[in-house]
């Protein structure tokens, strides 16, 4: 599992690499060590089972943000075909935080648009951590409305930890660059599914979540602030475990959480272990619920779509009349 | 009896003395210009030495915008709830009830700009920073289907720091919502002004306040997507003068026209009737 697992997948590792020795044995002895292999597969099984069980809310942002979890374009591989990329907002520069291109979802063509992060610096500093610039924002936007010209679905993938804040981004508008998406996301006349793959990180996010359905992988988040950000106005203290603990409870950001608040329509299960535990087998699910997903939407003719899309974010919201 | 001695009558004041209680006197943030209160209220709390725009209650710009007597308040019923049941919200909520003298962060209302019919909304930073949670959300939405409905112009004015953290992701979603309903009103060609006063940042920026078919912001309003602290964070270093001030924005083309307070109403009726096929006002003719 390498280098970067998290703190509390510690017990997992090192059922891993016990495992990992008595295979390196049996080949240098070459001899039979399948009778002490199965109970410790068996084992290291549970414990993943156990653990994921049981993630804190704060154990799920780690998850989310983890490097090993499958990203924009390893899905894009292990989902689809055909891929072709599109780069450029027509008007500044690509950003590469977003990817985004037409490929096939069991040969039929659909517009797939989403975050992408980086796995080691080098990429990351190309990626700009998956934290767009409006450039990024406007790129997404001009593919959406190239597939609504073509009347192509649009697939898009949440994993950033939010809109970049910098001088650039500023000065280009990311607002209104966000503005911009949510508002034409609104009355896009084409089925629209958004997927919250790792972290949804506030406007970031949602520039590219007004969909008819919003789904969160299972321990994925979604949130208004980062839990280091929520902690450090509420608490003035951004770092410590106790209140970054606190905030992720408070915030409510898993995806039980989220779905019984009726902002999101499902939850897509992870393999055991999470999805970093089996990027395949995590592939196949999702590729299967995107499927049965896309076949509801594409019944509709597009008004319908567009009312009940705009009549699902109206609804959204809790007070007291 | 020595003259010394002599018994004082009290004299008798000439005059009522002048009681001056200590909270008359106001002084701008800007300059540092002191003078009455009233002097400042009366000149839309824009200071009479320098012209710094002071934050203005959301009641007083319903007063300088709308013609007297014309409105009523639309949905003044609303209020926030703990969804998420978050930690010290039930007690923040009431501690702003009593000091702002609002019920949120918002006031939506009904009336008549220059005998023209328009629904106004107005942000209140005094609630809270202007945060925006479920209950602004819902005015908006419900103001902008009153839009719909009566086919009358629609003008937000923002100030806000961004959306609710209390309300978690339910706050988030305002965004979508207010989206939602204001891509109506540009379905049916209903006029949509948006003004930016100080500050207009985080989620209230990135959604409602960047979508106006005409986007104004009052002088020196701190306009941006992330807080200045933020950006700061992030570059380890100092902000370049003048950023994200409305004059900057202006600058990069993210506004129509930074507009003088005293010059607002006239402006959003000159933008109104043009965008809704009106003919021009008094005075406007030969200019």
């Amino acid at each position: 599992m390498g280098t970067s697992a998290l703190e509390f997948e510690k017990p997992i590792v090192e059922i891993e690499k016990q495992i990992d020795e008595l295979k390196r044995m049996a080949e240098e002895k070459s001899m039979s060590v399948d009778a002490e292999l199965a109970p410790l597969v068996d084992k290291l099984q549970a414990m993943r089972a156990e653990i994921y069980r049981t993630l804190t809310p704060i154990q799920r942002v780690q998850v989310a943000r983890s490097p090993r979890r499958p990203f924009t374009l390893d899905y894009l591989r292990l989902c689809f075909t055909d891929f072709i990329e599109l780069h450029g907002d027509r008007a500044f520069r690509d950003d590469a935080s977003i990817v985004g291109g037409w490929a096939r979802l069991e040969g039929e063509t659909v517009m797939v648009i989403g975050h992408q992060r980086g796995r080691d610096t080098k990429e990351n500093l190309y990626r700009n951590f998956g934290m767009p610039h409006p450039e990024g924002y406007r790129k997404a936007l001009r593919l959406m409305k190239l597939a609504e010209k073509f009347h192509v679905p649009v697939l898009t993938f949440i994993d950033t930890s939010g809109a970049w804040a910098g001088l650039g981004a500023e000065e280009r508008g990311q607002s209104e660059a966000i503005a911009r998406n949510l508002f034409e996301m609104s009355e896009l006349a084409v089925p629209i599914i958004a997927t919250v793959i790792g972290e949804g990180g506030s406007g970031g996010a949602l520039a590219l979540g007004v969909a008819d359905r919003v789904l969160m992988l299972e321990h994925s988040v979604y949130s208004v602030i980062s839990v280091e950000g929520c902690a450090a106005i509420l608490w003035k203290d951004g770092k410590s475990p106790e209140t970054r603990e606190k905030a992720a409870s408070a915030l409510k950001i898993t995806a039980p959480d989220l779905l019984e608040l009726k902002i999101i329509d499902g939850i897509i299960p992870e393999p055991v272990g999470g999805a970093h535990a089996d990027h395949a087998a995590m592939a196949q699910t999702l590729h299967d619920v995107l499927i049965e997903n896309l076949d509801e939407l594409k019944r509709l003719k597009p008004e319908k779509l567009i009312h009940r899309r705009r009549e699902k974010f109206l609804q959204m919201g809790r007070y007291e009349d | 009896m020595a003259w010394f001695r002599k018994e004082k009558k009290p004299r008798e004041p000439r005059r009522e003395r002048l009681e001056i209680p200590p909270d008359v006197w106001e002084k701008c943030e800007a300059c540092g210009h002191t003078d009455i209160r009233e002097k400042f209220v009366r000149n839309a709390h824009v200071c009479p030495s320098c012209d710094f725009h002071r934050r203005m209650r959301a009641h007083e710009y319903v007063g300088i915008l709308l013609d007297t007597d014309s409105w009523e308040e639309t949905e003044a019923d609303l209020r926030s709830v703990d969804p998420l049941n978050f930690p010290e919200y039930p007690a923040r909520l009431k501690k702003a009830l009593g000091a702002a003298g609002e019920s949120d962060a918002i006031l939506t209302a009904t009336g008549t700009m220059e005998k023209m019919p328009v629904n106004l909304a107005v942000m209140d930073f005094a609630f809270m920073g202007g945060s925006m949670g479920s209950v602004v959300g819902e005015k908006i939405a419900r103001l902008g289907e009153l839009s719909l409905e009566r086919k009358f112009p629609l003008v937000i004015i923002s100030a806000s720091g961004g959306a609710r953290m209390q309300e978690g992701v339910l706050s988030l979603m305002q965004m979508a919502k207010t989206a939602a309903v204001l891509s109506q009103l540009h379905d049916r060609r209903i006029p949509y002004v948006s003004i930016l006063t100080n500050p207009t940042t985080g989620g209230v920026s990135a959604s409602y306040a960047m979508l106006g078919d005409a986007i104004l912001a009052e002088p020196g309003a701190v306009i941006g997507f992330a807080g200045p602290r933020v950006i700061r964070q992030t570059l380890g270093q100092d902000l370049p003068e003048g950023f994200q001030t409305a004059e900057f924005l202006l600058d990069r083309g993210m506004v129509d026209q930074v507009v003088h307070r005293h010059q607002l109403k006239k402006t959003v009726g000159q933008l109104l009737r043009h965008m809704s096929g009106k003919p021009a006002a008094a005075g406007w003719e030969t200019s």
